[in-house]
């Protein structure tokens, strides 16, 4: 019962500051600066690994289909199956997860820091607004840079399918990218995006959360960070599920 | 207390105007155009504040006035800190009012209490610079926040680091400096847009004597030249000593100088209260203080 009681008022929280953030937007001061640094450093800052986890990610599809596909003579379609569960399920989930433990854990820790340095008080004591100030920028550019990010992993995991594909296989490139394209729809590019977005506003949410709601300490800033990134993380792949049950529903499939 | 308080409101304007007058020529402050003697700066009405089970403040009633300045000594726990965050509207209290230069800010909201912070300083504990920023940055935080035009930052953060004695360590970042210069840099930030009021939460803990002391020197200038209101926690009684004998004054030269009191001129401007549990068991003046016979204010003075 109490661990219900403490999840609702979590969700209460978290769902309030969301709306807080959200609203903040409609009155100025708006912090554009802080929003554009924190686009890079969650944008431009994650690439390289997003880049790493897809081009693998993608290559280790086709490592695993390919002698499976194979062996019912159905090698054709490689690229098919890599597209299809990139696009659809791995290239957002794994990204999400890779920003979780990269940028939600950064946020928390920093915000986490910043509660018990009692910076956050002197910020309010100054007369600015740490919602306005801090969580608004944060989620803005994880909502706008995570599906640019998954757009990356989706396109870099094909290229690391077409790689091994060609390399270990002898596979026709050729083959391999008009069996991608039969693989991906237009609702899948369309549920592509829709995923990371919910995605960004969890990791965001919860993250923010978390960090301004550190006590006790640098013990504290460890506890918000671990709660951050497993919490993120959970509810990520739980989303997930629910998601792509509510877009097959959508797209009718 | 009442009747102590109508010799501080007359004995004041002799002590306290005549050099204020003189120290506009090197003050980065303006004294206000009119001393508020009536209405008290601060002023907290039977406040009562628990978190969950644990009563924090029991029924706190005090005032100071401008130019004033009030010690809070006490055990830790026992409220010091809590009372200034309510000041700043960071808590809100269960029930009582507090009231800020007359206007009663227990039911502000997040918005309206933006306005009232405009006019207080708060100088935290560690300083509680932002570390990203540059000490420049720091103090020019509430400027830039307010929109003003670079040229006039710059100059105003000149003259608060000059205020503070830290010009050289413009460039730095919070990571560079020692806890002193953190601390300095803390009350030059505090200090920007001249407030009226300004709150310390334990400024010298852990500072060694001379740095300590040097803060104290700032407390004293903000109160005895610049008109002041301040609150100052603390639990060091060398402060309570400076705060409470000494007072600042600018001489034939134009300098500041720090003054003791003496057979003919005794320091009322500054009083301390003492709390325990929530509730303020002594209010009066430093020589009250040491010969109190309370065994809780002995044991607090003395360490036994």
């Amino acid at each position: 019962m109490n661990f219900f009681k403490s999840f609702l008022f979590e969700l209460q929280e978290i769902t309030l500051l969301v709306w807080r953030a959200a609203i903040r937007l409609l009155t100025s001061p708006r912090y554009w600066r802080e929003t554009l640094a924190q686009m890079d450093l969650i944008g431009v800052g994650s690439l390289t690994i997003i880049l790493l986890t897809g081009f693998f990610t993608g290559g280790v599809l086709t490592l695993q289909t390919y002698p499976t596909l194979a062996s019912y003579g159905a090698q054709s379609r490689t690229g098919y199956l890599v597209a299809y569960t990139l696009i659809r399920e791995l290239g957002p989930v794994l990204t999400a997860l890779m920003v979780t433990g990269r940028v939600g854990s950064a946020i928390s820790a920093e915000l986490g820091s910043m509660v018990v340095s009692q910076q956050i008080d002197a910020i309010r004591a100054l007369g600015t607004d740490p919602v306005r100030k801090l969580v608004t920028p944060r989620l803005l550019a994880l909502l706008t840079m995570l599906p640019l990010l998954t757009v990356a992993a989706d396109v870099v995991g094909l290229i690391g399918g077409a790689f091994v594909a060609n390399q270990l296989f002898s596979h026709p490139l050729g083959l391999y990218y008009s069996s991608v394209l039969e693989g991906i729809t237009v609702e899948d590019l369309l549920g592509g995006v829709i995923k990371p977005l919910i995605f960004g506003l969890i990791i965001g949410s919860i993250s923010c959360y978390k960090g301004l709601s550190t006590e006790g300490g640098t013990v504290g800033v460890g506890q918000s960070v671990t709660s951050a990134v497993v919490t993120s993380s959970i509810v990520v792949i739980i989303a997930d599920f629910f998601l792509a049950r509510a877009l097959q529903f959508i797209f009718g499939v | 207390m009442s009747s102590t308080e109508t010799i501080t409101e007359t004995e004041k304007p002799d002590n306290i105007n005549v050099e204020a007058e003189e120290f506009e020529v090197t003050s980065p402050f303006d004294a206000p155009a009119k001393p508020q003697t009536i209405i008290p700066a601060i002023e907290f009405r039977d406040v009562y504040l628990s978190f969950e089970d644990k009563k924090i403040l029991n029924g706190l009633s005090f005032s100071v006035k401008h130019g004033e300045t009030k010690i809070i000594l006490g055990r830790s726990g026992g409220g010091k800190s809590t009372a200034i965050r309510l000041v700043l509207g960071l808590l809100k209290p269960d029930s009582g009012q507090i009231l800020v230069d007359g206007e009663d800010i227990t039911d502000y909201d997040e918005p309206e209490m933006m306005r009232v912070r405009q006019k207080i300083g708060m100088v935290f504990q560690e300083g509680a610079l932002f570390d990203s920023l540059s000490v420049y940055d720091n103090v020019a935080y509430r400027l830039h926040e307010q929109g003003v035009s670079e040229s006039e930052v710059e100059k105003e953060v000149h003259r608060m680091l000059q205020f503070v004695n830290l010009e050289e360590a413009i460039d730095l970042m919070p990571a560079e400096l020692s806890g002193g210069m953190r601390r300095r840099v803390g009350i030059a930030r505090a200090l920007v847009g001249n407030p009226s009021i300004v709150m310390f939460d334990e400024p010298t803990a852990g500072l060694d004597p001379p740095t300590a002391r040097t803060i104290c020197e700032l407390a004293m200038k903000l109160r005895d030249l610049n008109n002041v209101a301040s609150i100052f926690v603390t639990h060091e009684m060398n402060n309570v000593q400076y705060l409470c004998s000494e007072y600042a004054t600018v001489n034939e030269a134009g300098e500041v100088v720090f003054e003791e009191e003496g057979v003919n001129l005794c320091l009322l401007n500054t009083k301390v209260m003492m709390f325990r549990e929530g509730k303020i068991v002594f209010t009066g003046t430093d020589e009250e203080l040491t010969q109190n016979t309370d065994p809780f204010i002995k044991k607090f003075i003395r360490g036994k």
